[in-house]
């Protein structure tokens, strides 16, 4: 199709433009500009270069120390809550109803906790834990199991990591849900009429199927658990000790506790790259995948 | 390999005591599919003939009655349990598998041993032109190909009770249709496997199957050969769905071995002194069979509206009063004028009572 070239159209861009640029590039450039400077208050900065980045990513000094750790602690609860996650959202979506009644009240209890705000799903759980008045904190000690998030580092990671399964598989599993529906009644039938086991069935036809919206949720997933804060912050506030502090929280105490806006600047640019690199790496991965379907000139 | 037989079948998808008769997918019925024959169930769309298939190879369990197998039941048997295998309107492909390993899968599910499937995989994909494709990713094949492997797959066990086809070749590019087609008929011959093949394309049924079942609404109004569904239909449906033009179906009033068309008697080949009364009695016959003439006495007068050339033969497309007839025009006559004369051939005359047929008595030869 022939389009006519009207470079007035750019106008039409202009707003958006603006309003990201004020949104999301000057903020950005403000910590660019931060990250190659030091202050010691009275709003006078000095010229660093890229001192923070070396010290940063030295893991022998105190802040690439504090920055590794957190960064490794965070890839372990991102790996942690996907292994869960991913598997049990499948299994829940194959659980679900396929037909009648059932179905939509199965959706609405499944989306209502992906309603709930991050710091409500934080107090309820915080609460939810306390071995004093919560009911699971209270039930667990009163089964002769010692659980306690605030002094013990495993039950902290423990709570942290059900919390997250429990407000977030049923994302997971609604997306699997929608890539189930999709498959057509024939693949079963045929499935059926082959002899195929159920996990033939499993292996040969809904996985496959599901594919593509799994990659979408574990990309969703490991995004939104790479950059979680509200929900441990308010649960753990990190700790104990800082056995609970992830990336973000690290940055929020660097940059609003001990007001380092240079090595919080360069952390943050850090952190911002790697969420990149890993969304470019699922984009390629995503639409190569897509290209192995369109190249088929069958498939409807 | 096996005699299936359908005892008072029926199915309703609804649920309910002292469902109207309309609320039946499937009207009751009582019939046998002979081990070994090729059979078509022909009908429109929505007629009932997807879920007769499915009842029988167990997708569907039925709402009412019996199945059969060689005696056995098998009405709350599985479709494995039954050994059928079926091959669906549109291609089902397993995605991450290559078409060897979709051909093989039916026999992989059963455990045959892996010398047993490489030689049956490679026959059948011989017979499908699939073996240049075998280790492809059977993803990336067109449609005509991807419904080749559905076929296949039906294909691939040799010990099936039946093969069950649900419109297969609707994909597929027309000639491709006709050579799939006389493959899967070769294969019936050299299999002795009893296959049913369901279609809403008369050619498709009549080149495919020895015996084949008209159904209509729900029910099955005839099962004969082509022959007998040409020749007669045991229900006017069948006349007016078989045959190209359909057959002639014309009120009128019957007495003795006479009916009477709109005030002209047409003599008929058999006496009907019989009829059920209050029945609504109507006179069959076949374009073949009504022959136009030019006019003169003795003949139903017709008005041409138009004439229709299939080539070897022509249709002149005619109106008696209200009435619409189709006739064959003989090979001499042309512009015989809008004006016609109608020649029945008596023998071939049917009459209906209430759509079905009704059988008259032979005439006693009289000198």
């Amino acid at each position: 199709m022939d389009k006519t070239v009207n470079q007035k159209a750019w106008f039409l861009v202009l707003p958006v433009f603006a309003i990201v640029a004020f949104s999301a590039i000057l903020p950005l450039m403000t910590v660019v500009n931060y990250s190659v400077q030091d202050t010691f208050g009275n709003n006078q900065f000095f010229w660093n270069g890229v001192g923070w980045f070396k010290e940063l990513l030295d893991p022998s000094s105190d802040l690439g120390e504090r920055f590794f750790a957190s960064l490794a602690r965070n890839l372990a609860f991102s790996a942690i809550i996907l292994a869960i996650e991913v598997p049990l959202g499948i299994v829940v979506a194959l659980a679900m109803p396929r037909h009648g009644w059932t179905v939509a009240l199965c959706l609405v209890i499944m989306a209502l906790p992906l309603l709930i705000p991050w710091n409500v799903v934080g107090t309820i759980w915080q609460i939810f834990g306390r071995p004093d008045i919560g009911l699971l904190g209270y039930s667990l000690n009163g089964l002769g199991i010692d659980y306690n998030y605030v002094s013990n580092a495993f039950d902290a990671w423990a709570t942290v990591v059900v919390m997250d399964v429990w407000h977030w598989t049923s994302l997971v599993a609604l997306l699997c849900y929608a890539g189930l529906k999709s498959i057509p009644d024939a693949y079963y039938q045929a499935a059926q009429i082959d002899g195929a086991s159920r996990w033939a069935v499993f292996t040969a036809i809904q996985l496959p199927k599901m594919h593509r919206v799994l990659l979408i949720a574990v990309l969703l997933r490991f995004m939104d658990s790479f950059m979680i804060y509200t929900e441990p912050f308010v649960v753990t506030g990190g700790g104990p000790g800082n056995s609970t502090t992830f990336v973000s929280i690290e940055l929020v105490k660097i940059a609003l506790g001990q007001f380092d806006l240079g090595k919080a600047a360069a952390l943050s640019i850090v952190y911002n790259l790697i969420i990149i690199i890993v969304c470019w790496v699922f984009y390629t991965v995503m639409t190569h995948a897509g290209a192995d379907r369109d190249n088929n000139p069958g498939s409807a | 390999m096996a005699r299936i037989d359908l005892v008072d079948l029926a199915h309703t998808y609804l649920v309910g005591p002292d469902l109207p008769p309309e609320a039946y997918a499937l009207k009751p019925v009582s019939m046998t599919w002979r081990q070994g024959g090729a059979y078509a169930l022909l009908g429109p769309s929505g007629c009932g003939k997807t879920t007769l298939l499915n009842l029988i190879s167990g997708i569907v369990t039925p709402s009412h009655g019996k199945i059969l197998f060689d005696g056995t039941d098998v009405t709350q048997l599985s479709t494995r349990e039954r050994n059928i295998a079926q091959v669906f309107q549109f291609p089902v492909i397993y995605d991450t598998m290559t078409v060897g390993q979709n051909l093989a899968f039916p026999l992989k599910n059963r455990g045959v041993a892996k010398a047993d499937i490489d030689k049956r995989v490679a026959e059948i994909a011989e017979l499908l032109d699939l073996t240049p494709h075998l280790r492809r990713k059977a993803t990336r094949l067109t449609a005509d190909a991807k419904q080749k492997i559905s076929l296949g797959r039906g294909l691939v066990r040799s010990d099936v009770s039946a093969i069950l086809f649900d419109e297969p070749l609707t994909v597929i590019d027309p000639h491709l249709k006709w050579e799939l087609r006389s493959k899967l008929k070769a294969l019936h011959r050299a299999l002795d496997l009893t296959m049913i093949y369901v279609t809403h394309d008369q050619t498709e049924a009549l080149t495919f199957a020895d015996t084949v079942v008209v159904m209509h609404d729900g029910r099955v109004v005839q099962s004969g050969t082509p022959e007998e569904l040409f020749e007669k239909p045991a229900h006017t449906f069948v006349g007016y769905f078989i045959g190209s033009p359909g057959m002639n179906v014309v009120p009128a009033q019957v007495r003795g071995r006479e009916a009477n068309v709109g005030g002209h008697v047409i003599p008929l080949g058999r006496a009907y002194d019989h009829l059920p009364a209050g029945a609504k009695i109507e006179i069959g016959v076949r374009p073949e069979f009504v022959h136009v003439a030019p006019l003169a006495p003795g003949l139903l007068a017709a008005t041409i509206e138009r004439i229709d050339d299939l080539g070897r033969v022509r249709f002149a497309r005619v109106r008696v009063g209200d009435v619409k007839f189709a006739a064959r025009m003989p090979p001499g006559l042309s512009e015989p004028g809008s004006q016609v004369g109608l020649v029945f051939e008596p023998a071939r005359i049917l009459v209906y009572a209430d759509s079905r047929l009704v059988e008259g008595q032979a005439l006693e030869k009289v000198a």
